[in-house]
């Protein structure tokens, strides 16, 4: 389980030994060379792509280069494997398709990334500048497509200046509030001459933000800290974005602070620290749920206050001064009003909090208070013997067989959920999901992605529902082709699960298109693929299929037959008050 | 359907005192106090490029919100435009809309014009020309300039202030309007004050109001 195999490219088999040293201070001779000497400057060692018409030049050069190309199935696939490694490694990850389709089946990722602010660079073929907006074939206005779900697009306008355009677009992905860029890249810029060599990666002139926070409104923060009784600390996504994840343990332990994190921020704060109450929001703890609704200062930091977690807006924290601290001005009193805006960078801010902060907050009664709910409400499902295998119960196998560093993917809908609230996140970077967006079918290629950005001796584990995994399960191919070291673990119910949930609860148990009564046989399709294949249908199948999966070198991929009646609990309707979770469907 | 977790129930718990308003700010319970909408100018300064007039205007319909018009045009310097865009919203959403504009990478610095600022509009009214002596008379009430005339019509071109545009329409009605076109507001401040200037560090970041300032008042 702990090597991870080497990716090897088909499409450009290389023998290392004989393999010629290359040859950096050669001259760009082209637009495509210089797009691909922007890459090799700011770094990139893995792309994510597709071949086709208008890329092609791009991958003529990349054929030279040490830029490993993983070729995946599907454009969706690529972009959603960028984006997993970006997280995973910390900087920009790199997908390619081109023009046309190529670009519209990139969209899904590109957007999924924008909804959750993970660094990535997407580089697209486009026609010829000559034939653009004519209707060419494969043409499409790949800028104006994705221009409200980018940080920041770009049209290839020369080959002069189209290296420029990538070390911006990569430097742009990474820096202040990191988000999707996208180069398009027409042929004739891509196939045209120029010995001009790329920038290293800058950002462009105009982009600026704010590192530390207003010193006023800061020693205000402080003050309100200092006078609270009922303190929480709500740590988002843009914790573990920023690196700040070691000053907000330091913060939150120091001043006795409970902790809730927002479904991005899993990993942020060690869930088995007495003072994390986990995740809240529509499938939060219920400890979490009563914390943030009963608090009377709300200390959070970069999350952006999204629906699925505030619930309705009337109901959310209405006791609470709210200091909100976030790189992005756009995010601060965007949805839930900041009484205390401290606009900067995570660690930067909680570091001088930490300085100005001068007493703990007299919180012993609340802290008592949280650990009440927590033996009140705890996470404990039944598991009646006669029943089929409980999918938290996996979770939980799965969990204790593996190490703490290892990586979490995920599909969405009950399955994710289960996976956020029976995984315990100790460390950052180990939980990896579609969380804005709640893309089906992200955890397979992101399972990919994360795996080429992890340590070889950290597992990866893709916790998937059945029909997440129908999506894009073709992945498994590009897993299999590069003998990657993943388990793949479905957790198959038959149903579009969580839809079914909502019909039961609000749709009078009309099963409308959310009932599949039949899936193909996972198990026996894995090793159709070449994977190895493993099936759970009762509980004494689980150790052993988790034990198996996990010792075999390659992709695996578990099709677990898990009781199809489990809705998952607490739940807060959308738009509720997260102090009024149902714990089970009669108080919905 | 199974799932279900142990704990006391709903009306079983500790409530909360408070609440919010639809703009996440916390108010009173007796008082439901929303905020009006008003209406203001803001100018942009931005590099001069395509595209960059669909990036801001797709960004206000993406994000809901009420712009009454939008122009744009070429400045001092060659690699810069202005964009000045009117907009009807309470002042969260000013807030809101500003520092989303400000995150576009062509966009520079962005500013909420002062009430003072000098803002003009520019109308052309093609009206029937059945009484040319009187039509020339309205567009002298108004300071307009006759630009076309033929036997059938006369163009009146108008510049001034929102209020005055809409009263010179009105009054223009009486001999038979066959088409209007308005550009939108432009504006600058006033005297050497700089109506959006280049400081993106400091342009970012504006504390939320917590109370809306005076209404503006066109001048003229």
């Amino acid at each position: 389980m702990s090597e991870r195999a080497t990716p090897i490219t088909r499409t450009e088999p290389r023998d290392e030994a004989s393999e010629e040293p290359t040859d950096d201070t050669a001259p760009v001779t082209s637009g495509a060379e210089a797009v691909v000497r922007a890459l090799e400057n700011a770094g990139v060692e893995y792309a994510f792509g597709v071949q086709g018409g208008a890329i092609m030049p791009v991958y003529d050069a990349l054929y030279d280069s040490d830029i490993t190309h993983v070729t995946m199935a599907h454009e969706q696939g690529a972009s959603h494997a960028a984006d997993a490694y970006g997280i995973v490694a910390g900087e920009p990850g790199v997908c390619l398709a081109t023009s046309g389709p190529g670009a519209t089946n990139l969209v899904t990722g590109i957007a999924d990334a924008d909804m959750d602010s993970d660094p990535m660079l997407a580089l697209t073929g486009q026609v010829p500048t000559d034939f653009v907006g004519n209707d060419a074939f494969q043409e499409t206005d790949t800028t104006g497509v994705t221009k409200p779900i980018t940080k920041n697009n770009t049209f290839a306008s020369g080959p002069d200046t189209v290296g420029t355009d990538v070390s911006e677009a990569f430097a742009l992905a990474a820096e202040g509030r990191p988000g999707p860029t996208l180069v398009d890249l027409p042929k004739d810029v891509t196939n045209g001459e120029t010995d001009r060599e790329p920038p290293e990666p800058r950002v462009p002139d105009t982009y600026d933000y704010q590192v530390e926070a207003d010193e006023e409104i800061l020693e205000a923060a402080a003050g309100r800290i200092e006078e609270s009784n009922r303190p929480v600390m709500l740590l988002g996504g843009g914790v573990i974005k920023a690196d700040a994840t070691e000053q907000c343990r330091e913060f939150a332990i120091e001043h006795e602070i409970p902790v809730i994190t927002t479904m991005p921020g899993l990993g942020a704060f060690p869930e088995d620290h007495e003072l994390s109450l986990e995740m809240a929001g529509m499938h939060g703890t219920g400890y979490a749920n009563m914390a943030i609704s009963m608090c009377d200062t709300l200390l959070g930091v970069g999350t952006r206050f999204d629906d699925r977690l505030t619930g309705g807006i009337p109901t959310f924290a209405p006791d609470a001064e709210v200091i909100h601290v976030d790189i992005d001005p756009a995010e601060v009193s965007k949805n839930i009003h900041a009484d205390y805006p401290l606009v900067g960078d995570a660690g930067a801010v909680i570091e001088q909090l930490s300085e100005a902060v001068g007493s703990s907050p007299k919180a012993t009664k609340w802290r008592a208070q949280c650990q009440q709910w927590k033996s009140e409400y705890p996470m404990e499902y039944k598991a009646p013997e006669d029943d089929p295998v409980k999918p938290q119960f996996i979770v939980e196998a799965l969990d204790e067989a593996t190490s703490d560093e290892a990586i979490v993917t995920t599909g969405v809908g009950q399955h994710q959920m289960w996976a956020c609230q029976y995984w315990t996140y100790t460390e950052p970077r180990t939980w990896i999901s579609s969380h804005g967006l709640g893309t089906m079918g992200y955890g397979v290629p992101a399972a990919i992605g994360a795996r080429l950005a992890a340590d070889d001796d950290q597992e990866i584990i893709c916790i998937d529902g059945d029909g997440s995994f129908l999506m894009t399960m073709q992945e498994l191919s590009v897993a299999v082709r590069e003998n990657m070291d993943i388990t793949f673990v479905v957790l198959n119910n038959e149903y579009i699960g969580m839809v079914r949930q909502w019909q039961d609860a609000f749709f009078e148990g009309r099963h409308a298109a959310s009932e599949y009564n039949w899936m193909p046989e996972f198990d026996k399709l894995a090793e159709a693929f070449g994977a190895k294949g493993f099936r759970v249908d009762d509980y004494e199948d689980v150790s052993e299929a988790i034990d198996g999966a996990l010792a075999y070198d390659g992709p695996a991929v578990i099709d677990a037959h898990i009781d199809p009646r489990e809705n998952v609990y607490p739940m807060v309707p959308s738009g509720g008050d997260n102090s009024q979770f149902a714990l089970s469907e009669d108080q919905l | 359907m199974t799932g279900e977790l142990e704990g006391p129930a709903p009306e079983k718990r500790q409530v909360p005192q408070g609440r919010r308003n639809a703009q996440g700010i916390r108010i009173d319970p007796e008082v439901e106090a929303e905020r009006e909408p008003r209406r203001t100018a803001i100018s942009a300064l931005v590099k001069h490029e395509p595209g960059v007039l669909a990036e801001a205007s797709g960004l206000f319909s993406r994000r809901q919100f009420n712009i009454e018009s939008l122009s744009v045009g070429p400045t001092e310097d060659p690699e810069r435009a202005r964009i000045t865009i009117v907009v009807e919203e309470p002042d969260p959403g000013i807030e809101q809309a500003k520092k989303q504009l400000r995150k576009l990478i062509s966009v520079i610095s962005v500013t909420e014009l002062p009430a003072d600022a000098m803002r003009r509009e520019l109308a052309l009214i093609k009206v029937n020309a059945t009484r040319p002596d009187q039509v020339a008379a309205v567009a002298d009430m108004y300071d307009g300039t006759t630009v076309d005339a033929s036997t059938e019509t006369a163009t009146i071109e108008i510049t001034g202030s929102r209020q005055k545009i809409d009263a010179a329409v009105e009054t223009f009605r009486q001999f038979g309007i066959r088409e209007v076109s308005r550009t939108g507001l432009t504006a600058l401040a006033r005297d050497t004050e700089d109506t959006a200037a280049e400081t993106p560090a400091e342009a970012q970041f504006d504390e939320p109001q917590t109370t809306p300032p005076e209404p503006t008042a066109d001048d003229d």
